[in-house]
């Protein structure tokens, strides 16, 4: 009966959402400045041992990152328009 | 010994000129001598905050090209004689910025002021890395937003290694403050602007004050007079107990309430 004057749940604390995903980010902000260059240095090496083995051509490697609070993935896609291996020699 | 402070934030809008405005006048009136110096070169505003842009005749970059003498550049307030002005150039870029010649001009003020107080343009270019890389200390303006904090924290980092200080290694580190500006303890209390507790959590460095949203400061900054000199504006005295801290005094936290106009006086203003 007196429900209307109570305040009413907060449905959206979109605060909390806002430190939650500040705190998130930021850890992934703070070790990525050390090492800002990982993403291309992967993506150079996993195209080189790749190469060793078919023809690939280089923009046709892509890389996509999801940054999550207990695990991050990194996925990798690769575009091979001929399966037939390299020709010995 | 002077103390050179820059009031730096990465975002831009958070009140950067406005707080140096605030807390170079509140040094200013507690008799130390205090310079505020612009560094936004190309978008001079502080002057405008500081209410002297029309006394303005040399400025930063005349000095660092040798054109002008630094007393001629200096622009003292008529309000308090503590306090000075050292205005940027509104027509050349930041390019005219040298590291040399920064170094030359803050050693020149530091014999002849206390408080050497640095408003460092938006971003993380030259001017920002001008305005932060001799400083003792830095005044970290942030609001209780997401990019404002994210933007804060990288400048942070910023500070800890792309200062004199960080350099050399001589010394402290540069002593970092948190300034929260337009907080709003209703959007708080409804959950929608994050609390302090939350943003000292993640950002992790001592708080210097609590500046409420507060509609004083435009009024302040549309007759060019630093916040702090309006009496009656609780930014105001948010902004002084921030000074005081500044200063080494112990001062219990405390968030000066919003000023909203009651709804008499809504109502009798939309009449008036």
């Amino acid at each position: 009966m007196f429900g209307f004057f109570r305040k009413p749940p907060q449905q959206n604390n979109s605060a909390q959402a806002a430190k939650e995903r500040l705190q998130i980010l930021l850890a992934h902000d703070r070790s990525d400045r050390a090492r800002s260059d990982l993403l291309p240095l992967l993506q150079r090496d996993i195209l080189e041992v790749v190469r060793r083995h078919m023809r690939v051509d280089s923009d046709a490697v892509e890389i996509k990152l999801e940054r999550g609070d207990d695990m991050s993935s990194l996925e990798i896609n690769i575009e091979v328009p001929d399966a037939q291996p390299r020709p010995a020699g | 010994m002077a103390k050179t402070i820059v009031v730096t934030s990465g975002k831009g809008g958070v009140g950067k000129t406005t707080s140096t405005a605030a807390i170079g006048a509140g040094l200013a009136k507690r008799g130390h001598k205090t310079v505020v110096i612009d560094f936004d070169v190309g978008l001079r505003n502080l002057d405008l905050i500081m209410g002297c842009e029309r006394r303005v005749v040399f400025d930063l970059i005349n000095v660092i090209q040798g054109d002008a003498k630094l007393n001629q550049a200096l622009v003292k307030d008529r309000r308090l004689d503590t306090l000075s002005v050292l205005p940027t150039s509104q027509t050349r870029d930041k390019d005219a910025l040298t590291l040399e010649g920064v170094e030359k001009v803050l050693g020149e003020l530091k014999e002849e002021f206390d408080y050497i107080i640095c408003d460092s343009p938006a971003g993380i270019e030259r001017g920002a890395h001008l305005a932060m890389y001799f400083a003792d200390e830095a005044v970290v303006v942030t609001n209780p937003e997401v990019s404002s904090v994210r933007d804060s924290d990288r400048v942070l980092g910023l500070l800890n290694s792309k200062t004199r200080r960080a350099e050399k290694g001589e010394g402290d580190p540069v002593k970092a403050h948190l300034l929260l500006t337009r907080y709003d303890t209703d959007r708080v209390s409804r959950g929608e602007m994050m609390p302090i507790d939350d943003v000292l959590e993640i950002l992790a460095i001592p708080l210097l004050g609590i500046i409420p949203e507060s509609p004083t400061v435009l009024r302040a900054s549309n007759v060019g007079m630093p916040v702090v000199m309006d009496e009656t504006s609780n930014a105001g005295k948010a902004y002084e107990d921030a000074v005081s801290r500044l200063i080494g005094e112990q001062l219990e936290m405390r968030i000066q309430p919003e000023e909203r106009p009651s709804f008499l006086r809504r109502f009798l203003g939309r009449r008036a």
